[in-house]
């Protein structure tokens, strides 16, 4: 049931390239700009990426390595959950920090039986991720929480792994690639990359560069990066030129489309909790 | 945790002693997150949470609420001056980079040499690591709050773990509701008993060989 993705695994894939704009993306980005989605953008076509959530929706399949940015479901994209869910896709394989709550962030697709297998660090928040794993129709594979973000990282930026020596003598470390440098050990992490990142930003232009909202920052850049395609979901779009340079955390040439965000749907555990007192 | 208001409380309070003016520290989930609201009065601490906040302060009045500024339980919370926010690559960067002085978390067994386990029981509801592993292997002093014994009356407090260790030799001090003990090179040190407990009820609910000096002071 459980596997601490101490065997290679199809999704860790050191090196892997973003494919070139408008090459395998689902889209054409040198084409026009589908009708409506043209938010003030004036830099013309090839720089607008600002896409409808139908067309995000159209990269997400049966199957798909999907990789989510959110913490507890904070900063996890409301509109492309909610659309993968709709759209009824299955066999998902998820990776991201946690598997949110049962009805929260990427939660409901873990509760609607959708994912075949999981990357994650955290399942204790969402009672049917537990459920599904003991039962056996999901897999989970964990990993501590900092070596994950940078497992992603290193996927993002292009690097075939890290060396780190979290969990080294532990469970977490056993039947792991080890390697001494300068007379420590440390264990052989390969990065992680997907077939589709998505992220959720505060602010974004049409170009994807991207802010985030306070803590609901989290693994949102990082997986920003390692998306072959990565879609922003942005709860709002300013024109390009419209984001001060020195305070954008992603730049938008790891982003492939935007997508407008109407904030989040669902309501939080602490306001349940309110409503109840 | 099956334990009381009061007791949790209560060892909240003791273990909100050890801030020391200028500590990065970053608080578990549980009794742990207690300890902010004992802060002794004139220490200023940095509280650190592993999803990208360092200086994170209270939860905010009911209605102030914030969704998008959350500790790591999933809670509102608030920043006081001096906060910054961060991607998590880099919240642990901070952990493993030493920059924590202190971590005070939960824990089902701890052993006389201070082994710390405290994310899976084989064969029961897993939920996975989290960022236990970084914290309680790379902050510099880590703090154990926990019950003394389990729901099965058997100690915590073991001669070596039985469950998967979540690191080995890290636990510098355990606080129980019975008691609290220092992690020493000699091996476990009864430091203070949790009234109405008895030096001889501490023994009798530790597996672990405790070192009993002459001063042990009571907690009342």
């Amino acid at each position: 049931m459980m596997d601490h993705g101490a065997n290679g695994n199809e999704n860790e894939a050191g090196g892997d390239t973003k494919p070139s704009a408008g090459a395998s993306d689902g889209f054409d980005a040198a084409s026009g700009i589908p009708s409506g989605a043209d938010a003030g953008n004036r830099a013309g076509t090839a720089l607008n990426k600002i896409r409808t959530l139908e067309e995000a929706l159209a990269v997400i399949t049966d199957g798909t390595t999907l990789m989510y940015g959110g913490f507890g479901g904070i900063g996890t994209p409301p509109a492309l959950t909610e659309g993968i869910v709709a759209k009824g896709v299955k066999d998902l394989i998820l990776i991201g920090n946690d598997t949110g709550f049962p009805q929260i962030g990427i939660g409901p697709l873990v509760t609607l039986g959708r994912v075949a297998k999981v990357i994650t660090s955290h399942i204790g928040s969402n009672p049917f991720a537990g459920k599904r794993m003991t039962e056996g129709s999901m897999e989970v594979v964990f990993y501590p929480q900092g070596t994950l973000a940078e497992k992603i990282r290193a996927g993002g930026v292009g690097l075939g792994g890290i060396l780190v020596d979290v969990g080294v003598g532990t469970l977490m470390g056993e039947g792991r690639e080890t390697v001494s440098v300068l007379g420590k050990t440390y264990l052989v992490e390969p990065a992680l990359t997907a077939e589709v990142a998505i992220v959720h930003a505060k602010r974004a232009d049409p170009y994807g560069n991207l802010v985030y909202d306070k803590s609901g920052r989290n693994f949102n850049p990082l997986v920003a990066m390692a998306g072959r395609i990565t879609i922003a979901e942005a709860d709002e779009i300013v024109p390009l030129g419209g984001l001060d340079p020195e305070t954008i955390v992603t730049p938008g040439v790891f982003v492939d489309m935007v997508i407008p965000g109407k904030g989040v749907s669902w309501q939080w555990v602490w306001e349940k909790k309110h409503a109840a007192e | 945790m099956g334990m009381g208001e009061e007791t949790r409380s209560r060892i909240a309070k003791r273990a909100a002693l050890e801030l020391q003016n200028g500590m990065v520290v970053n608080l578990g989930i549980g009794i742990p997150t207690l300890v902010a609201d004992f802060i002794p009065e004139g220490v200023h601490v940095v509280f650190h949470a592993e999803n990208g906040i360092l200086f994170a302060g209270r939860a905010p009045d009911p209605g102030e609420e914030d969704p998008f500024l959350c500790n790591a339980g999933g809670y509102p919370i608030t920043i006081v001056n001096g906060a910054s926010y961060c991607d998590s690559a880099i919240a642990f960067a901070m952990i493993r980079r030493g920059c924590i002085d202190m971590t005070i978390l939960g824990a089902l067994e701890v052993s006389e040499c201070g082994d710390l386990a405290n994310w899976i029981v084989p064969g029961k509801r897993v939920s996975g690591i989290g960022g236990a592993m970084e914290l309680a292997q790379k902050a510099k002093k880590v703090v154990v709050l926990m019950n003394h014994v389990n729901q099965q009356g058997e100690s915590k407090i073991r001669k070596r773990c039985g469950l998967p260790l979540t690191a080995r030799e890290c636990v510098d001090l355990i606080i129980t509701d019975m008691a609290v003990m220092e992690v020493g090179a000699e091996g476990l040190i009864l430091r203070e008993v949790m009234a109405p407990y008895t030096v001889e009820d501490v023994v009798r609910y530790t597996e672990a060989a405790l070192i009993i000096p002459e001063n042990i002071s009571i907690i009342t």
